[in-house]
């Protein structure tokens, strides 16, 4: 449905209330009507749940009646989100040209420096670590906390806000990714043979011996899960709040070139060498979907917060923006050189680190237009400075990005791509020890089940409708008859000796029905045709060996 | 160039010299993904609460009876006086408040088998002893001696007190309705004019007041009407019925707790078909009573359980049970809805829980909601099987569970007969009947 009004709607950007029309209008609605219906309009761009349910064609009073219900509480309740963003604190940042001659991606950072508040400003740092690197880099989920991992076995933490380091270890061996776990206390390092579990103070907790030479790791906050790719490209999943192995799926496709999560639905997205990338649930032994994206190795995969668009890079030096809704692609952009890294921040910017500069983007996609418009200019660039980029990374609820790259880490100043408002009971930056254990709790009691995961994740909760016709149909004795050829049909497909095991058990009844008529009709067919066989067989052995053809 | 980032200060969220936190909060979706699933999960958590919480006995009153407690009454004037009558003919007077017995007399020789209270706080009692007798419990001065009594002409099976006059039904193997300001006058006499057998349950309708029911051991279901002063209609059902019970809400509808283990309820204008059978207990249901909203039923039955029941639901809500309940002979709710009472074979009385899970007691206004909320969930998603087999799940007695499977059983098997029969005779031809029909035999008018 959005896409459909945003058709309509496209051209006519609403930033003031005011909207220019083409056509002239001819209905009859006041201005308190308009009013109104732009009011539900607006209310359901921002936070509606798509189509109603036409509950007029409803013929069962009773689910009419509750489906009405249902529908006008969500319209009620996204009307009332839209009153409540009065009451939103922040505002996202911008970074507009104010002429003709301007250009986002000229700005430097040192003009955001000087152009910034002084405590934002501070955001803006670089840690020289060039013996160590290259360097990865992950936040914590609430952005509060950095881990850094550099290639030849140094791990730091630090609250990078107040420049406070939290653990650094020397580790003596190849770190091949670092993962924060679901808060501020535990991480999860891949490192040469293992993946290990530290605690914010450095602490080994955990040898997963299960997992080896990973290359990559994700972890699912919701689900509690961590999922690692091995150089043998198995993804494994592993509960990290029981340390259960949840499940082992072999992709069959060698070692991962890049891996990523889909926030939506807890889908694993793994990029791979030859090009394809691979959507994987726990639930499926084979991946959801294959995709083919790229001419070479998939080199970074990002999906947006709302689970509607990808954009991958790959070896061919191309960056593409795929819908993932209907698996299309959207866009392709050129890299230059292959590109190492991508990220999506909350607002849709896209990060891309290539050779030694890392390009932003903005409006690769957007959710309430139909037609996805092709960039024509980054929103900001960084680099050349020499430093190759390794991995970006965007900070959750700041206008932040990460650099980790062979010469050390970068935190660099991008204006507009942060969430200007968290939500302090999913992710609160600025929480205190006591809401964090109590998050965690929360956390735990509402841990979702592996099972839940799926393309729709909305698919919880819905009726097994299928199961309930069969209900029906074993209570309704005067319901009619079943067909009984359709149902020798069904019941004998499938083996190969499906049928004969059917007919055989059917025949030791005793009873006399249209079905066992049938069945013994059917099972002298079968006979005629095993004789036939038989027969010919006999013939080709001749008649001294016809009496080992084979009888059934 | 236009330049803005987010800037969030320490003291927006905290500020100075408070140890309140603002925990601000974002209503767009994409900030909280897996709306279904985790809405599911604490679904399931609060059923699973819910079930943790439940604990429905409370205690019992007093010391109990020495034998089975045969009779339940509650005064209508007061939340919590109620009168318990035993096997061994004593009558005992419960304060709820304090659960302790406030007054005790030995009434009959034998079995109490009906309790009543008037309008004025006296308390009737009646026996197979053919008496009929008046205690002033609230008195105690009076001592355990009757103010008055009646002597009848037959054993007394049970009482019903009219909701305003000053009258009550006795029932023998007639109706008699007696005046209780003119004791020496004869009883106005009902009956069906064919019955002769013992009448078990009679029970005065509160809402019409001036129509009876009552049930007897011959299986019919008869109402009388006092303005005609006579029966009006007779049902006969494939079990006798034990307790009539009228709803306190919708004056033509009654239940009946018949032997055949089943409740049925019945609308007293279409006596053809009873309009819910709320199937669930193992042996004969003993006693049956709506509750004070016309809601929901409890049920005391043979198999030692208590049952509650909605009234438009087929299954139990819920299942109350002890290891040293014997036989439930009496169940009755408490004026308030809250709690229940019921009267056993093992001479207690005992006080549950109307509501297993529920806690009375000031809430705070945050428990308030999250129980609100819990429940709203539980009720969202109460069509999911798992969430549904948790808040069915109930702990059956070994010896309940067992018969109700041989029950099920025995059930089947009929029913395979049937079909059988169906299959190979002229039945073939006739419409199945209702499972609310099936146990009606005859109407007479």
């Amino acid at each position: 449905m959005e896409a459909e009004t945003a058709v309509a709607r496209a051209p006519t950007a609403r930033k003031s209330n005011a909207i220019v029309t083409h056509k002239p209008r001819t209905d009859m609605a006041t201005r308190a009507e308009r009013e109104k219906a732009r009011r539900i309009r607006d209310a359901n761009q921002a936070y509606g749940r798509g189509k109603q349910i036409n509950t007029k064609q409803i013929k069962d009073k009773k689910l009419r009646r509750n489906l009405k219900q249902l529908e006008a509480k969500y319209q009620n309740a996204t009307l009332k989100a839209k009153d409540a963003e009065i009451l939103l604190e922040n505002t996202s940042g911008f970074l507009e040209a104010e002429g003709e001659l301007e250009r986002t991606y000229k700005v430097q950072q040192d003009d955001i420096v000087a152009n910034v508040a002084v405590e934002t400003a501070k955001k803006r740092f670089e840690l020289k670590l060039d013996q160590l690197g290259p360097y990865l880099c992950d936040y914590s989920r609430n952005g509060r906390e950095l881990l850094l991992g550099g290639r030849k076995g140094h791990v730091a933490t630090m609250d990078w806000r107040e420049g406070k380091l939290g653990c650094e270890i020397q580790l003596g061996e190849t770190v091949r990714d670092v993962k924060w776990l679901h808060n501020n206390q535990f991480f999860a390092v891949a490192q040469k043979k293992y993946v290990y579990i530290y605690d914010r103070n450095g602490v080994e907790i955990h040898c997963l011996r299960k997992h080896s030479e990973v290359t990559h790791m994700e972890f699912l906050p919701y689900h509690f899960l961590l999922a690692t790719m091995n150089t043998g490209g198995v993804l494994k999943y592993q509960d990290t709040s029981t340390g259960q192995i949840v499940a082992e799926l072999p992709s069959r496709l060698g070692p991962p070139t890049s891996l990523t999560h889909n926030p939506y639905n807890a889908i694993i997205h793994a990029g791979h060498q030859n090009g394809t990338v691979t959507l994987w649930s726990p639930n499926s032994a084979e991946p959801l979907v294959k995709l083919l994206a790229h001419r070479g190795p998939v080199r970074g995969v990002a999906v947006d917060r709302e689970g509607r668009y990808m954009v991958s890079a790959g070896q061919d030096a191309r960056m593409a923006v795929w819908d993932i809704r209907m698996f299309k692609e959207v866009s392709t952009y050129s890299t230059y050189t292959p590109a190492s890294s991508v990220a999506i921040s909350d607002t849709g910017l896209t990060a891309v680190g290539w050779g030694t500069s890392t390009t932003i983007w903005k409006g690769l996609f957007d959710k309430n237009l139909a037609e996805q418009q092709r960039q024509s200019h980054p929103y900001m660039k960084w680099g050349r400075e020499g430093k190759a980029v390794e991995r970006v990374r965007w900070c959750p609820f700041e206008d932040v990005l990460g650099i980790g790259h062979d010469k050390g880490f970068s935190s660099i100043i991008v204006p507009g791509a942060g969430e200007a408002n968290f939500d302090a009971f999913e992710a609160n930056p600025f929480e205190t020890a006591k809401q964090r254990q109590e998050t965690e709790v929360k956390g735990l009691l509402n841990k979702l089940a592996p099972e839940m995961i799926a393309l729709d994740p909305n698919f919880v909760g819905n009726v097994d409708l299928r199961s309930d016709a069969q209900r029906r149909a074993e209570r309704d004795l005067d319901a009619k008859p079943v067909d009984v050829a359709e149902e020798i049909r069904n019941r004998a497909r499938g083996k190969n000796g499906a049928l004969k095991k059917y007919l055989r058990k059917q025949r030791k009844r005793n009873i006399i029905d249209e079905k066992r008529l049938r069945v013994d009709e059917l099972w002298k067919e079968q006979q005629k045709k095993n004789d036939k066989k038989r027969k010919e067989v006999e013939e080709d052995l001749g008649p001294a060996l016809s009496r080992f053809a084979k009888k059934e | 160039m236009k330049i803005k980032a987010i800037s969030r200060s320490v003291s927006a969220i905290q500020p100075p010299g408070t140890d309140a936190v603002k925990q601000p909060r974002n209503l767009d979706s994409a900030v909280h993904p897996f709306e279904r699933a985790r809405e599911y999960k604490r679904a399931l958590n609060a059923v699973k609460l819910e079930r943790m919480h439940a604990a429905p006995f409370i205690a019992q009153l007093g010391r109990g009876h020495v034998d089975g407690v045969y009779s339940i009454a509650k005064d209508p004037n007061s939340l919590e006086r109620f009168a318990s009558g035993s096997g061994d003919g004593v009558v005992k007077v419960w304060d709820l408040a304090s659960r302790e017995e406030v007054w005790q007399a030995s009434a009959h020789e034998n079995i109490v088998k009906g309790l009543e209270w008037t309008r004025d706080r006296k308390l009737l009692t009646c026996a197979a002893d053919r008496t009929i007798k008046l205690f002033d419990p609230y008195n105690p001065a009076s001592g355990s001696a009757p103010i008055s009594s009646w002597l009848g002409s037959g054993a007394f099976t049970s009482l019903s007190h009219h909701r305003s006059r000053n009258n009550f039904a006795a029932s023998s193997s007639v109706i008699s309705v007696y005046d209780l300001e003119r004791h020496t006058a004869a009883p106005e006499v009902l009956r069906w004019p064919t019955s002769t057998d013992t009448i078990t349950n009679v029970a005065f309708n509160h809402v019409e007041t001036s129509v009876l029911a009552s049930c007897s051991s011959d299986r019919g279901i008869v109402v009388y009407d006092l303005r005609t002063g006579a029966a009006v209609a007779k049902t006969v059902l494939t079990f006798a019925c034990n307790r009539v019970a009228w709803s306190p809400m919708e004056a033509f509808n009654f239940a009946a707790a018949s032997e055949d283990h089943n409740v049925y309820l019945f609308d007293m204008r279409k006596m053809g078909r009873a309009l819910n059978v709320l199937k669930g207990h193992v042996a004969a249901v003993m006693d049956v009573e709506f509750s004070p909203t016309g809601e929901e039923l409890v049920s005391a039955s043979w198999d030692r359980t208590i049952r509650l029941w909605h009234r438009d639901r087929g299954h139990s809500r819920d299942m109350y049970h002890t290891k040293r309940m014997q036989r439930v002979l009496a169940a009755k709710w408490t004026p308030d809805a809250r709690y229940i009472l019921s009267g056993s074979d093992d001479g207690n009385v005992r006080l549950w829980r109307a509501n297993a899970s529920q806690r009375q007691g000031v809430k705070s206004t945050r428990q308030r909601q999250a129980l609100e909320y819990n429940d709203a969930l539980v009720k969202r998603y109460g069509h999911m099987p798992e969430i549904n087999r948790i808040r069915r799940h109930r702990h059956m007695p070994k010896v309940v569970k067992k018969a109700a499977e041989i029950k099920n059983e025995e059930l089947k098997s009929i029913k395979r007969r049937e079909e059988n029969e169906r299959k190979h005779s002229s039945k073939q031809f006739q419409a199945r009947k209702s499972e609310r029909e099936k146990m009606v035999l005859a109407q007479e008018k």
